[in-house]
């Protein structure tokens, strides 16, 4: 935030495209979750955000999707206000969201999880008259092409490993054709196989649509080889490449101690 | 089997009984009046049983006040019925019912206006209970009101309603409720062909009702339903509203227990503030559980065999009965999560 | 005050002769002299009974009264010797024949009968006494009543006085005394002095500017009392939900798990009362103690099968609230129904010990019955009880650390399953408290808890689910509200607007009033 390189990066009344946050702060219980968190994504960015444990990364992604209201701040998509929004209107204007913990409907089959992903009229009646083109079809197996769950098309999604649901639910994004993707830990759990395979197809998804990825894995971040944000007790410590993040002194203490 | 023909072959079966009625006592394939009449009920809570279903088994919504929704239901064709005594009523008033003579009132209050014409009544028994769900649903839904604090407010309605109408300046005959019933549509209802008649009408309706649900549950609303269920925050950073989606799942489910009610009462010839007493909802959700929820075959298996239960053993031992109940609410969670369907499946699932 | 007081003892002394100083100490002697003089007088003429009778009556000496009630129930004799005695048995000694009287005689006796019950040992026979002159109030009985007051030490006895002396007062001829009266019935505090003021309002047109004052002033003291006895009645309700509510803000609060046996726990407190106070029927130096017993008898009781309860069933449906939902609805009715074939159906009777019982009138006359305020105190020393349990003690820190992170904690060495079992143990124990206190107001019957479940637990959701305080806050508030509603909406409507009011609260507020801050707060 201190470094000129970066202050040139936020313009004062900014009418961006993507997403823009300034000066947002969330306090728990006298805790600040988020401290004058200030954030800029340009559409088709692909943007990694790590940071140590508590540093604000999961509740910056909360204010972005309405989950949590900010105390004060900008939170910006386009022209839109997200903070008066609730989380299903920000939904529709683009905004997906792939949790930690992967949640997919266990009862439904992976199938049935894309189609309700899928763009489409969300109002209860729209659902009930709601007819499979071959179109809708068309793109729903495109997506499981994508995330190589072709073959378990009809399985119940409870039934699929750890590493497949983590896909399941970046397939169910992806259906969503969001403008702007917040991915918390896509590769937590994965093997070293899956990880590189996770990192290429967020690379592919970027270009057409923003990416925020947030995640530990320093490794992972690199073969993103993306603009990087450093949060550190909730508002940014620094950002850039990654290679000048690594050797941000400021990071290094805080990655390192003293 | 196949499972359709099995249902098919059941409801033939029901729809036989009222013509077994008919047929000579000596003969031993008659079925008697008794019979007959506690089979309408249970269709009557049958359809009930798929309301709760359709709201808990589905959507996860578990109602503890779905007997508000039935009883409002009754009450409603209840007013009906009351208005059709006419100056045939204890006290020879020609359009007051008698409890209203007997309380002092001079005219109809308001709102028992159009009640004495069928189809406002019978509309009324819809409307009403899905105007409350929507109330209540919105109110409950829009803040996220959720599990059992859910299931403690519909009991907390239930509970407030049933208070409200043993009072008799609600204007619903208090404590005593309605009954004396004549006639309906023109005809007598100790008659054994208008029992049959509603008999029917329970029947159709119930499998109309599970035709409807069945087809709902397998449409995207019915995946929607169940994906909020078993993840409800997840539903809405899908971008689903999940409010609308389970209020119109509550209020279908609302007017289908008002359905329900509205066939009830002309069967049982009374209805009294009781039927809001939450004993009453809940036990209906033993019925689901029992049968198995959201599967709606369960709901109805569910709702007949209890209550098939409730009849022999308040007739052998009544005191065992309220025991049997707590047991059977007991051991379905623990030992029969899925109920009678999930027991059936399981043993056609091994061979 | 003072410038009442003063007048009356003047007076007082003026009437018998004797100066004001010299009152106190002369009148015990001066009257047992008179007495004994009086006395052969009641077997005199007509004339002279009636005089003996006046004067007993005037003396205010204890030993007049079974005399004068024998006299006036024929049951009096003359001697021999002239000197009379009262008949025992029904027969009549030789020589002795039965003091006969005329209806003038009759007329002295109910007014000197009445008089000396007013000096009666008995607290009871004074009340009724007073309340007797007062139903007859005549300007004669001012000085009696004056005498009276004077003597009187008990307040529900000098409150009677009060309103007989000012009805007196008022009914004499006399516009000072008139006056006086006014003043009197001004000072008291009750419906009826209102009431005869309003009264004499018509008769004494030359009053009214001073009635119109008085009964102002009554007014007041009523609405205040009112007020505090609507307080009270709240404070009453809201002290049996909360300890109603307690053992809910435990095992639902605490622990999550949705109890609705919880009404039943408490329903089988009130029963070990009524074992427990049976069994100390038979054992007469355990009697005055069967209450006292009743209380850890019950927590024991209660948390036993609580700990079963959790165990056996509940455990294994950790984590699906629906289902414990419906299992723990199943366990209170199978355990209402158990009781019911044990004990019946009926009401079972709980004698409450005699320090519960009667009524306490505080200054201003604010009446409250003993054991519903026993029962305040009870439930706050219940609240402060868990508490402590809760803070200070090691079973409570080891339920905190569970309730806040039960992985953690197992890996200090906490067997969590044991502390589940306590905590829920711990809950129902605090209901079957709760049901000891409910035996002393309430029917006991098999259906005792069902009608405070769903109060209960609007208690908890309003206080903020796991907040004691909460759940103090929140018993005394809706206590309280209904009280103040009841007298305008009548007792159901109130409970009724109650519930939609909590629904609507929980609308804004859906964590309760004492949320976990966070989210509440920033909003």
């Amino acid at each position: 935030m201190n470094e000129p390189q970066d202050l040139a990066a936020l313009p004062h009344a900014v009418s961006t495209k993507g997403l823009y946050l300034d000066g947002v702060s969330v306090v728990f219980d006298g805790f600040r979750a988020l401290n004058s968190l200030s954030l800029i994504v340009e559409p088709g960015e692909l943007r990694a955000v790590i940071g140590p444990n508590g540093a604000g990364k999961t509740t910056m992604m909360d204010c972005i999707t309405g989950k949590t209201r900010p105390g004060s701040g900008i939170v910006r998509f386009g022209d839109r206000d997200l903070t008066r929004m609730d989380e299903a209107s920000i939904a529709n204007l683009g905004i997906g969201r792939k949790f930690q913990k992967p949640t997919v409907f266990d009862a439904l089959t992976v199938f049935e999880n894309l189609e309700l992903a899928l763009k489409a009229p969300r109002g209860p009646i729209a659902c009930l008259r709601w007819v499979l083109s071959g179109e809708a079809r068309s793109r729903i197996e495109k997506t499981m092409l994508e995330i190589g769950l072709t073959v378990r098309a009809g399985d119940l999604a409870g039934l699929l490993s750890h590493g497949q649901r983590q896909w399941l639910e970046i397939g169910m994004l992806l259906m969503q054709d969001p403008q702007l993707l917040l991915v918390d830990e896509p590769v937590a759990g994965m093997t070293d196989h899956e990880t590189e395979q996770t990192a290429a197809l967020l690379v592919g998804i970027a270009g057409e649509r923003s990416v925020v990825v947030v995640e530990h894995d320093l490794e992972f971040v690199k073969a993103l080889n993306s603009k990087v944000t450093v949060l550190h007790e909730g508002s940014v410590l620094s950002e850039g490449s990654i290679s000048h993040v690594q050797n941000d002194p400021r990071v290094v203490e805080v990655y390192l101690g003293r | 089997m196949n499972r359709r023909i099995i249902l098919l072959l059941a409801v033939l079966l029901l729809a036989a009984l009222p013509l077994l009625n008919l047929l000579p006592v000596s003969n031993p394939l008659h079925v008697s009046d008794f019979l007959v009449s506690i089979i309408g009920k249970w269709i009557c809570y049958a359809i009930l049983a798929l309301a709760l279903d359709l709201a808990w088994g589905y959507a996860g919504i578990l109602s503890l006040g779905h007997g508000a929704f039935f009883a409002l239901g009754g009450y409603a064709i209840g007013m009906h019925l009351m208005r059709l005594i006419g100056p045939r009523g204890a006290y020879g008033h020609p359009t007051l019912p008698d409890f209203m003579v007997f309380l002092g009132y001079r005219q109809l209050p308001w709102f028992w206006l159009g009640f004495d014409w069928f189809a406002f009544a019978f509309a009324m028994a819809l409307i009403v209970p899905g105007l409350l769900a929507l109330v209540v649903g919105y109110l409950a839904f829009r803040s996220r009101i959720t599990g059992v604090y859910l299931s403690i407010i519909t009991q907390a309605l239930t509970y407030a309603l049933m208070l409200a109408f043993f009072r008799n300046d609600m204007g619903f005959g208090g404590n005593n409720g309605f009954t004396d019933f004549k006639e309906l549509l023109g005809m007598p209802l100790a008659n054994s062909g208008t029992r049959a008649i509603l008999f029917y009408a329970s029947l159709v309706s119930l499998v109309l009702v599970f035709l409807v649900c069945a087809r709902l549950s397998v449409t995207k609303y019915g995946r929607v339903l169940t994906a909020i269920r078993d993840a409800e925050s997840r539903v809405r950073f899908l971008g689903y509203d999940v409010t609308h989606h389970k209020l119109f799942v509550f209020v279908l489910s609302a007017m289908i227990a008002g359905l329900a009610g509205a066939l009830y009462v002309p069967q049982v010839g009374i209805i009294n503030p009781g039927e809001f007493s939450p004993a009453n909802s809940i036990e209906a959700v033993v019925w689901v559980a029992f049968g198995g929820r959201g599967t709606l075959v369960g709901a109805v298996l569910g709702a007949f065999s209890v209550n098939a239960i409730k009849t022999w053993l308040t007739s052998v031992a009544p005191d065992l009965w309220l025991i049997v109940l707590g047991c059977l609410f007991i051991a379905v969670p623990l030992l029969l999560p899925k109920g009678l369907v999930g027991l059936i499946r399981r043993r056609k699932e091994k061979p | 005050m003072f410038d009442l007081a003063l007048p009356k003892l003047l007076k007082a002394a003026g009437r018998g002769g004797i100066l004001l100083l010299g009152l106190l100490l002369l009148m015990a002697p001066a009257r047992a002299q008179d007495f004994d003089a009086l006395v052969p007088g009641l077997a005199g003429t007509f004339g002279e009974q009636a005089e003996a009778v006046e004067r007993l009556g005037s003396l205010a000496d204890p030993r007049a009264l079974p005399l004068l009630q024998a006299m006036s129930d024929a049951r009096l004799l003359k001697l021999a010797d002239g000197s009379v005695a009262i008949q025992q048995g029904a027969t009549v000694p030789e020589g002795a024949s039965l003091v006969r009287i005329n209806n003038r005689v009759r007329v002295a006796l109910r007014g000197a009968l009445g008089r000396l019950q007013l000096v009666s040992p008995d607290p009871a026979q004074r009340l009724s006494a007073a309340d007797a002159i007062l139903r007859n109030r005549s300007a004669e009985d001012i000085p009696i009543l004056e005498t009276a007051l004077a003597r009187e030490s008990r307040p529900e006895i000098r409150e009677r006085l009060e309103l007989a002396l000012g009805g007196a007062r008022l009914a004499s001829t006399d516009a000072a005394a008139k006056r006086a009266g006014v003043a009197t019935l001004g000072a008291s505090s009750s419906p009826e002095a209102r009431n005869l003021l309003l009264a004499a309002r018509a008769a004494n047109p030359e009053l009214s500017g001073a009635i119109d004052t008085a009964v102002i002033a009554i007014d007041k003291k009523l609405q205040f009392r009112q007020a505090a006895e609507t307080f009270f009645q709240g404070l009453s309700l809201g002290s049996v939900l909360l300890l109603a509510a307690l053992g809910l803000a435990v095992t639902f609060g605490v622990m999550g798990v949705i109890n609705m046996a919880h009404g039943e726990f408490v329903m089988l407190g009130a029963y070990t009362t009524v074992v427990v106070q049976e069994f100390c029927r038979g054992i007469p130096a355990l009697q005055p103690w069967s209450l006292p017993l009743a209380i850890p008898a019950a927590f024991l009781v209660t948390a036993a099968i609580g700990a079963a309860m959790e165990r056996g069933l509940i455990r294994h449906l950790y984590g699906r609230p629906l289902e414990t939902l419906l299992l723990t609805f199943g366990v209170g009715m199978v355990l209402q129904q158990v009781v019911r074939l044990v004990f019946g159906a009926q009401n079972r009777e709980v004698i409450s010990p005699a320090w519960m019982m009667g009524t306490m009138t505080l200054p201003g006359g604010v009446s409250i019955t003993q054991n519903r305020a026993w029962i305040i105190l009870f439930a706050i020393a219940v609240l402060l009880a868990t508490l402590a349990a809760i803070r200070l003690t090691r079973f409570g820190l080891e339920m905190r650390a569970v309730v806040q992170n039960r992985r953690i904690a197992a890996t200090m060495g906490i067997r969590t399953g044991r502390v589940d079992a306590m905590t829920f143990a711990f809950g129902s124990g605090i209901a079957g408290l709760a049901g000891v206190a409910l035996s002393q107001i309430d029917n006991v019957s098999p259906n005792l808890g069902t009608g405070y479940i769903i109060d209960s637990f609007m208690v908890v959701v309003f206080g903020g689910v796991g907040s004691l305080m909460g759940t103090l806050i929140g018993a005394f508030t809706l206590g309280l509200v209904n009280k103040l509603l009841e007298p305008y909406a009548g007792v159901v409507l109130a409970k009724v607007l109650l519930l939609v009011g909590i629904m609507m609260f929980i609308q804004r507020r859906p964590k309760g009033l004492f949320a976990l801050k966070g989210r509440a707060a920033d909003q």
